[in-house]
């Protein structure tokens, strides 16, 4: 069977938002199944809102953003970072941004291209909209990266966290997300890693084998 | 050893499943004892290091019991939760699938590939295609799968399944995967070094992330209430190839939905930390949307799970979230290694998983249990799983599925336990064939003696010893 992305075959319409797909007879058959089978209700219980061993947030996000095998610099402003930055990543040939501040350093990503041609990118600098303490990880969303595969294709990933926009928990975190909608949207804790072979830490494993957290404070 | 010769003594156990059962596929595994010792420290490793990520959260106990609560709450309103999803899921732009079964599951994948008129995919990690034997089923039909985990691609290599759900390659060491990447991807004889293999290996799959235009992924957790599902990985190769290709088709069993976003905070809290010590995976990626011009599939597949809804026994066996812990803990896992249980998902809860898809197949798994309690103490979902080992036992005997062995075994007991003088002549024989004929009992037909000594048999038993002190008499004499 040939099919082309908007080619409609007899049984099997393809079209976005096509709902089932010449398989109703199962879905019946399953949910009413579950439905027989299915306990009495049992309640949801509430998430309450523990508080946390610690009390300075950056500091807690740092030592286990490192822990983790990430690197963390503390800026007052960008230009620390640039500078950080030049002379961190010296000989990358590649470095692409999706912050007009960086464009002096950087290429200035232009959406719409195929994603394959990020694959020679060194560096990524991107935003974050805020960390987490409790496991050193930044949430992103696609709207803020621009084409999903940046922060993984990249060989060094560089972020930019504004200090005050770190939570405690990851319970924090979600309350921030709220309904918020998006296409896609990552938790990024440290450089890519792998322990598969005979429980050796290796960082790099297919994303980035470094990250480097920016965190801006402002005075 | 070099990888072949270890490929053959491990000969596919998933596809010779019930030709060989748990102690003898162990027996296996336990030859090479230098390999078990280290198999079962580095697993107990991992315990250690749960522990010491657990405890670092003074909520860690009511963060399982809201955990368990939330699972309670999905099992008694699945069949809403899931209308639900599929509801968001076709708002947000995917196609949902339904599989009764693992059949199902393959053709609809076939289907989705062909349509495209592809024959090459990634895949990243899914407990549930293995479950389902997609790989065998796909490369009958000529399409070629890569295996994108690091461990997994490994054992793809090989051509075994994992033997762990969290670590795929755990019973491998170092120098057998240089000799595997030497003679497979060509890198230089000799080197087993992590670093080096992780790097040839890193070059070996991205070029696969490039040219192929399917990705699988598994699913850890799919919300009902925006159709969204997470991914969790470290080594970011389910976003490689999800990010990366045209098509991608994410499969999940039905039991993976969670209500709401916010319990996604409950759930990335307790699965690194209780899998691998981790605050959290490197990558928990949110897929809801396709990308512009991507198909997205998802897939929910019953295969049982919607049986075992009905088991009120062995229900909460579906709140699992695939973390590994009472694998890790488990004196008998670590000591004989996964593919012992012949079945996708090993350890404590694969044992009472797999019977309820065929109790004839894994009857002997319940039995390869301790029974010591220690896997439900370190479930992040608090799943009862020792005591539903128990009641697994009871179930397969009651229908007839215990291992013959025990069934003779079982009979001469009940026979002796009922009939007081044949209990008393039985004990005070063994008693004398202990002392004097050890080897009757220390023999390799004795599947008790293995990796045992005997106790030395005591000279009387309870009843005697009784029967003398309550006359008063003074008990026997020492060297008697």
């Amino acid at each position: 069977m040939s099919v082309s992305n908007n080619t409609q075959t007899s049984n099997a319409p393809l079209g976005d938002g096509g709902k089932n797909w010449a398989n109703d007879g199962s879905r019946n058959a399953i949910l009413s199944a579950i439905k027989n089978n299915q306990p009495q209700n049992s309640s949801l219980p509430v998430i309450e809102n523990y508080p946390q061993p610690f009390t300075d947030v950056a500091e807690k996000y740092k030592t286990v953003l490192e822990s983790i095998g990430g690197a963390v610099h503390e800026i007052k402003n960008y230009d620390e970072a640039i500078n950080i930055i030049n002379e961190q990543f010296k000989g990358a040939a590649r470095i692409i941004t999706v912050n007009e501040t960086f464009a002096s350093i950087a290429e200035l990503y232009q959406s719409g291209k195929d994603a394959h041609l990020l694959e020679d990118v060194d560096v990524a600098i991107i935003n974050a909209h805020f960390g987490i303490a409790e496991n050193g990880s930044v949430w992103i969303t696609e709207n803020i990266i621009k084409e999903r595969v940046l922060p993984f294709i990249c060989q060094h990933l560089v972020v930019l966290l504004d200090k005050k926009n770190i939570v405690p928990t990851m319970h924090d975190a979600y309350n921030l997300i709220g309904d918020k909608d998006y296409g896609f949207a990552t938790f990024i804790a440290g450089p890519s890693k792998t322990a598969d072979i005979e429980q050796s830490l290796v960082l790099g494993a297919h994303g980035p084998k470094t990250m480097t957290v920016f965190l801006l404070h402002a005075e | 050893m070099t990888y072949q010769n270890k490929f053959h003594n491990h000969n596919s156990p998933l596809q010779g499943a019930g030709a060989a059962d748990h102690a003898t596929l162990s027996g296996q595994f336990n030859k090479d004892e230098a390999r078990v010792n280290w198999h079962d420290e580095t697993l107990w490793w991992i315990r250690q290091k749960r522990d010491k990520a657990a405890h670092n959260i003074p909520e860690w106990e009511q963060l399982r019991e809201t955990a368990s609560q939330i699972k309670n709450n999905v099992l008694s309103n699945l069949s809403e939760y899931l209308a639900q999803f599929e509801d968001q899921v076709t708002m947000n732009g995917a196609i949902v699938h339904w599989a009764a079964d693992a059949k199902e599951h393959n053709e609809i994948i076939l289907s989705i590939i062909k349509q495209h008129n592809e024959t090459r995919l990634v895949k990243s990690k899914s407990m549930l295609t293995e479950e389902c034997h997609l790989n065998e089923h796909l490369k009958a039909n000529g399409i070629e799968v890569i295996d994108t985990d690091l461990g997994e691609r490994i054992v793809q290599l090989a051509n075994e399944p994992p033997s762990h759900i969290v670590l795929p390659c755990i019973h491998w060491k170092k120098e057998e995967i240089g000799e595997l990447f030497h003679q497979q991807l060509g890198t230089p004889e000799g080197n087993a070094d992590p670093q080096f293999l992780t790097h040839a290996a890193r070059l070996h799959l991205r070029e696969k992330f490039l040219t192929r235009k399917i990705a699988i992924t598994g699913v850890n957790f799919a919300i009902a209430e925006t159709g969204e599902f997470v991914v969790c990985t470290n080594e970011g190769n389910a976003d490689m190839g999800a990010h990366l290709a045209d098509i991608h088709i994410a499969c999940m069993g039905i039991e993976k939905i969670i209500p709401q976003r916010k319990h996604l905070g409950v759930f990335l809290r307790l699965l690194a930390r209780s899998a691998t010590g981790q605050p959290v995976t490197t990558y928990s990626s949110h897929f809801k949307k396709p990308r512009n011009h991507q198909k997205l599939h998802i897939v929910l597949v019953d295969n049982g799970r919607s049986k075992q809804l009905g088991r009120e026994d062995f229900r909460n066996s579906l709140k699992c979230i695939r973390c590994a812990a009472c694998f890790n803990t488990c004196p008998v896992y670590r000591r004989s290694g996964g593919h012992s249980y012949h079945t996708a998902i090993a350890g404590p809860i694969g044992s009472i998983l797999a019977p309820n898809l065929d109790m004839k197949q894994y009857a002997d798994l319940p039995f390869a249990s301790t029974l010591c309690g220690s896997c439900s103490n370190v479930c992040p979902v608090k799943i009862d799983i020792h005591q539903q080992l128990y009641k697994w036992r009871q179930v397969l005997v009651q229908q007839g599925h215990a291992p013959v062995s025990k069934k003779i075994a079982m009979k001469g007991m009940a026979v002796t336990l009922s009939n007081p003088s044949l209990y008393k002549t039985a004990g005070k024989a063994g008693r004398w064939f202990v002392k004097h004929l050890s080897f009757i009992t220390n023999n390799k037909l004795n599947p008790w003696y293995k990796q045992r000594e005997m106790p030395e048999a005591p000279r009387q038993s309870f009843s005697e010893w009784y029967k003398r002190n309550k006359k008063g008499k003074p008990p026997a004499p020492k060297g008697e």
